[in-house]
């Protein structure tokens, strides 16, 4: 079956009707509401064949855009290729079969529930922008106040960085202790660890490097590979103001000259 | 009683976390119940009056915020950190979450259609959703609920205040009315249902939060129910 010669149904593919960014689709059952309600079809009597040759138009896109095509998205184009052929062949007997049931049962109820949570999730958006709007104190997101000279951030010295480390220290010994087997982590290992953290997000917070580990070796070792990092001038460390809260940098490759 | 007033709005204000019933009658422990309550619905109806602040219920306590509708003046006081927004697909996991708790990483991935892994662990670095519990059922899968950030983060109070199913009818575009034969999902999705064998605020038990690795769930969602 080409999805490009579906039979029997006549439609033209005009270009605008590509013009929704195909990847936006969070999955099959994503793709299958925007065709219901693209088309204006009644989602309670989908017209399989005419929903089903415009699916796979759809993916055969995807695939010749060389998207990313989810297993999912193939997997929903097998379901509805079957339920199409069911809805082709003769029904059963109704003496015999007692509950007649619509093969397009199954998916509508899946469709009908998926889209529900898309609401709801289109609804907690907004709530989390509601609430985004208000302010409190104090509020985290704050990273400086305007109109104070704002500090900028300044390298760190290690004074500085032991002081924060005592911090760190001090609320590790106060938190209950997990009883886990000690794992002894090299220096070097933990320098992997962390990069491989920074080269997620760039930059995290002084305390953010400790948040996996519990034990004060680990901790102690977590520092000490931080130190190496600086002084192989892989990450760069910037406080804001003087008792302000420390972050720590990545250093694009190559190395800076300048600091 | 005016005294007793000011108490609570120190409190509230001093608090850097919601206040809770509960601490507040903690620190006020010496003054008779009834006297508090009365205070802080006083207090409440002076809240609402107009002004630059109100008091708010989130997540299980109270809390003194700008109003909402200043948000853009506020604003321009502070260099705001970035904060990246939540995905499409993390927020329908979400949503999925927050009305099905608890649930399984495999019952969310059948709800969207697509494997929720990733997603998964995004929301819980985040710090949105937690791992509450195992499911009892063959192979003991993670179960998944939302945490008090959550709560904080979307200005709810409580699970009782995700938005309902009527509200939803716009959005869906669909009319919820006419039901098929069986019935419809709807009934099960609020308010929050507690199936009866999750281990959501019930004393974990030691063979629970086992730190054992996630035993392997069949990656996407071919299961498919065709009758």
């Amino acid at each position: 079956m080409s999805p490009t010669s579906p039979t029997g149904i006549e439609f033209e593919p005009s270009p605008d009707a590509y013009s929704v960014s195909l990847e936006h689709f969070s999955g099959p059952l994503d793709l299958l509401i925007h065709l219901i309600k693209k088309n204006e079809v009644n989602i309670y009597d989908i017209p399989i064949a005419f929903i089903t040759a415009q699916y796979l138009e759809y993916i055969g896109l995807m695939q010749e855009l060389d998207l990313d095509l989810a297993g999912e998205f193939l997997v929903m184009a097998a379901t509805l290729i079957h339920i199409k052929s069911r809805m082709l062949l003769p029904r059963p007997d109704p003496l015999q079969d007692d509950d007649e049931e619509d093969p397009r049962e199954a998916l509508i109820n899946r469709l009908l529930e998926y889209q529900k949570y898309k609401a709801a999730a289109s609804l907690l958006h907004e709530r989390e922008t509601l609430r985004s709007a208000q302010w409190q104190r104090p509020d985290q997101r704050v990273a400086g106040i305007a109109g104070d000279e704002y500090e900028t951030e300044v390298e760190v010295d290690l004074f500085s960085l032991m002081a924060a480390f005592r911090t760190v220290l001090d609320r590790a010994q106060q938190r209950p202790r997990m009883v886990l087997p000690a794992e002894q982590v090299s220096i070097e290992d933990r320098i992997e660890q962390l990069l491989g953290r920074l080269s997620e997000t760039d930059a995290c917070g002084f305390e953010d490097l400790f948040d996996d580990v519990n034990s004060r070796p680990a901790l102690i070792v977590t520092f000490l590979a931080l130190l190496e990092m600086i002084r192989l001038r892989l990450v760069r460390v910037f406080q804001a103001g003087m008792f302000g809260t420390i972050r720590v940098y990545k250093r694009p490759k190559p190395a800076e000259n300048a600091g | 009683m005016e005294e007793l007033k000011a108490i609570v709005e120190a409190l509230i204000f001093a608090s850097p976390e919601p206040l809770t019933m509960k601490a507040l009658c903690k620190v006020l422990a010496s003054e008779p119940k009834e006297d508090v309550q009365l205070a802080l619905d006083s207090l409440k109806l002076d809240y609402e009056q107009p002004g630059g602040l109100q008091l708010i219920d989130i997540a299980g306590g109270m809390q003194i915020v700008t109003r909402t509708d200043l948000n853009e003046w506020v604003r321009r006081l502070f260099h705001e950190r970035k904060t990246t927004k939540l995905s499409v697909q993390a927020l329908e996991t979400l949503a999925v979450i927050a009305y099905r708790q608890p649930v399984t990483s495999t019952e969310i991935a059948e709800i969207r259609g697509v494997n929720t892994s990733g997603v998964l662990a995004t929301l819980m670095e985040r710090k949105l959703v937690k791992i509450a519990g195992r499911k009892q059922v063959v192979g003991r899968p993670f179960l998944y609920a939302t945490t008090r950030e959550f709560l904080m983060r979307f200005g709810l109070n409580d699970l009782g205040d995700l938005p309902k199913v009527e509200d939803m009818a716009d959005l869906l575009g669909f009319d919820l009315s006419t039901a098929l034969s069986e019935p419809m999902p709807a009934d099960q999705m609020l308010p929050l249902e507690v199936p009866g064998e999750e281990a959501v605020g019930t004393a974990a038990s030691p063979d629970e939060m086992m730190p054992a690795a996630e035993p392997a769930e069949a990656a996407g969602t071919g299961g498919e129910k065709i009758h």
